[in-house]
């Protein structure tokens, strides 16, 4: 190999073609962060790839493990005809759109929790080394498509809900399902990434973040008639998942939601979702000034 | 950016202060506070190939962390190439190198060769540039046989030039190293030597590289610098360690026969075996004379001049910091 630099002492040049492109503002971070994930996901997913077996293992092992949640709904239902006032369809619209919107963030964000271990032995420093904003390193890292599997589950779900529910669709219930879909991935969304941002204080706190995310979407698969009013309370102004599905889906459902709320709130999820993204992106940052690496 | 292309690393009093918090009991801490690095003032021209030293817990890594824009100083000010490096770390990375010793910024369970397929699109290097910068770094360390190979499966040393070769594919002005040779054998060692010594010529690439192997300051590095408990103890040439840590070359005189211990002053005998003694003097007096003396005196069949070993200039130098 004969490279110029050969030639004698050469200070590398730096000529227009490759002058350092920097990203300035907050678009442009934004843009550069997605350009990462998208590139870091394609990384693991072509390496996923390569053991095509081993891939569709473990993908058909996610749907199955979420399957099984939903047969512990159907095994209920062969024992009562309703749950909190809820016929099965229901349910499983509930179900379905919950679901499936967990799978959303869960494919995009489910790596955060492995954060905490990269606080706690200083490995974090790698990721703050490259031009690429972290929080995209971080959620991309160890992308698996076999996550997929829930989000299968959750559609296939739903589909079944949407082909036997009694409801008269109008175009606006109709466009209420992308809708809730985007919203609720959102709104978890910014669950898992506010639970990253607490991994930095609490280095163990992946199973608290795991409560908040897997706990959360298990409770809306099920009718919010069957909680107590303190618990909606919380979940609707403080912990606002309720977005996710509850509200608005009462809405296509035709039903009051116990908290005796206005009907326009069915459509704010993606106005909730939106302000969600505001103190989870804080307290990422606020999280990642926190840290201090370690020692060695 | 003023005077970027005179000091392209510019230290200013910069401070690092850890809080660490102790249990001391039940629900009970105490804060305390370790300063990591005090004070620390001093500036690094482009082109420049730095040697860092201290002993254990000196304040390297920390440095090297805030030079980085992974940690942020407590005080003081720190320019990297006119970037504050916390502030605009993301814009910095484009132009610095990394290698820490102790952990690898490759993706672990991933091919070497993915790890920098991926770093070619994130640094947004030309793909002329790309190829040429790899073929280079695969030939120079030897990486031919490496590239497939998920990175958990590479030795330490395998490892550790992945890690080189990585951190140089997109032309970094500067790079820094902190322990590149720790635990590798004295063939990876002397070729990571060669190819930084070849960056460091052809490229002209700025080096700081931090290691507590001696050898890799005295082959490489025309200035080192010494930092104990935070603080610059020196700063100047390798040989100029001698004269502050009062060293002393040795020579080893054969004799035509076993004679009583040889007076020469300034030197003085320290071993006597057989017909052979080992005279230590000061390494700042001229070999000359001395030998001219001893040859007048003594019947002499051979003798060489050993170099004061850098090994035992610095430990004395850190023993001395110690207990003062
Ligand atoms: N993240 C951290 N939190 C608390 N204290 C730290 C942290 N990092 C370093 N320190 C402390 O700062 C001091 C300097 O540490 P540093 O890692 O910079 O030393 P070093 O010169 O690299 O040592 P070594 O040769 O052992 O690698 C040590 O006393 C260490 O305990
Ligand atoms: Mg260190």
């Amino acid at each position: 190999m004969v490279s110029p630099a050969r030639n004698g002492t050469r200070p590398v040049e730096r000529g227009p073609a490759d002058a350092v492109w920097a990203p300035q503002g907050r678009y442009e971070q934004v843009r550069e962060g997605l350009r990462a994930y998208r590139m870091i996901a394609a990384m693991w997913i072509r390496s996923t790839m390569a053991y095509r077996a081993s891939f569709a293992m473990t993908a058909f092992g996610n749907f199955a493990a979420t399957a099984l949640d939903f047969a512990a709904i159907l095994l209920m239902f062969s024992q009562v005809d309703r749950l909190g006032g809820y016929s099965l369809p229901e349910v499983a619209f509930l179900y379905g759109v919950s679901g499936t919107a967990f799978g959303f963030a869960d494919l995009a964000f489910g790596s955060m929790d492995r954060l905490g271990r990269r606080v706690r032995d200083g490995t974090l420093d790698t990721l703050l080394v490259r031009p690429a904003p972290v929080l995209a390193q971080v959620a991309a890292d160890r992308f698996a498509l076999r996550r997929l599997g829930r989000i299968t589950q959750g559609l296939l779900v739903l589909g079944y809900a949407v082909a036997v529910l009694d409801v008269s669709w109008t175009p606006l219930k109709v466009l209420m399902i992308p809708l809730m879909l985007l919203s609720g991935g959102v709104i978890f969304a910014a669950v898992f990434v506010g639970g990253a941002a607490f991994q930095f204080v609490a280095q163990d706190a992946s199973e608290v973040q795991n409560s908040f995310t897997y706990g959360g979407s298990t409770l809306l698969q099920y009718p919010p008639t069957v909680f107590a009013t303190e618990l909606l309370r919380g979940v609707t102004f403080v912990f606002p998942i309720a977005f996710v599905n509850w509200l608005p889906a009462l809405y296509v459902l035709g039903r009051p939601y116990p908290l005796d709320l206005p009907t326009w709130v069915a459509f704010a999820p993606p106005l909730v979702a939106a302000v969600c993204c505001v103190p989870a992106g804080l307290a990422w940052r606020a999280g990642l000034r926190s840290y201090r690496s370690t020692g060695s | 950016m003023d005077n970027e292309d005179a000091d392209l690393i510019l230290l200013d009093r910069v401070e690092k202060v850890f809080e660490v918090r102790r249990r001391t009991g039940f629900l009970r801490a105490e804060r305390r506070q370790v300063r990591a690095v005090d004070s620390l003032s001093f500036s690094v021209r482009r082109g420049e190939m730095v040697g860092y030293i201290g002993p254990n817990g000196a304040g390297k890594s920390t440095t090297v962390k805030m030079l980085t824009g992974i940690l942020t100083p407590s005080g003081g000010r720190l320019r990297v190439a006119g970037i504050d490096p916390s502030r605009e770390r993301t814009r910095l990375a484009r132009r610095i190198g990394v290698v820490f010793g102790q952990r690898t910024t490759l993706w672990w369970d991933l091919p070497l060769i993915d790890s920098y397929r991926l770093m070619h699109r994130m640094y947004r290097i030309p793909d002329g540039r790309y190829r040429e910068n790899l073929d280079r770094c695969v030939e120079l360390l030897d990486l031919g046989d490496l590239l497939d190979v998920p990175v958990r499966q590479l030795s330490l040393g395998q490892r550790m030039r992945g890690d080189i070769a990585a951190a140089l594919l997109h032309d970094p002005e500067v790079l820094y190293l902190d322990e590149p040779t720790i635990g590798l054998d004295v063939i990876s060692k002397a070729r990571v030597r060669e190819f930084l010594r070849d960056l460091n010529a052809e490229r002209g690439t700025t080096v700081l590289l931090t290691t507590h192997d001696l050898t890799d300051i005295e082959q490489l590095c025309r200035r080192v610098m010494v930092i104990d408990h935070g603080r610059l103890v020196y700063d100047g040439s390798p040989a100029g360690l001698h004269e502050v840590g009062e060293s002393e070359r040795t020579l080893v005189v054969d004799l035509e026969r076993e004679l009583p211990p040889i007076e020469a002053e300034p030197a003085r005998v320290v071993k006597v075996e057989g017909p052979r003694q080992w005279l230590a003097f000061p390494a700042s007096e001229s070999a000359a004379p001395l030998v001219a003396r001893i040859a007048a005196r003594y019947p002499l069949v051979d003798l060489s001049v050993r170099e004061p070993d850098i090994e035992a200039v610095i430990s004395r130098m850190y023993a001395g910091r110690a207990v003062s």
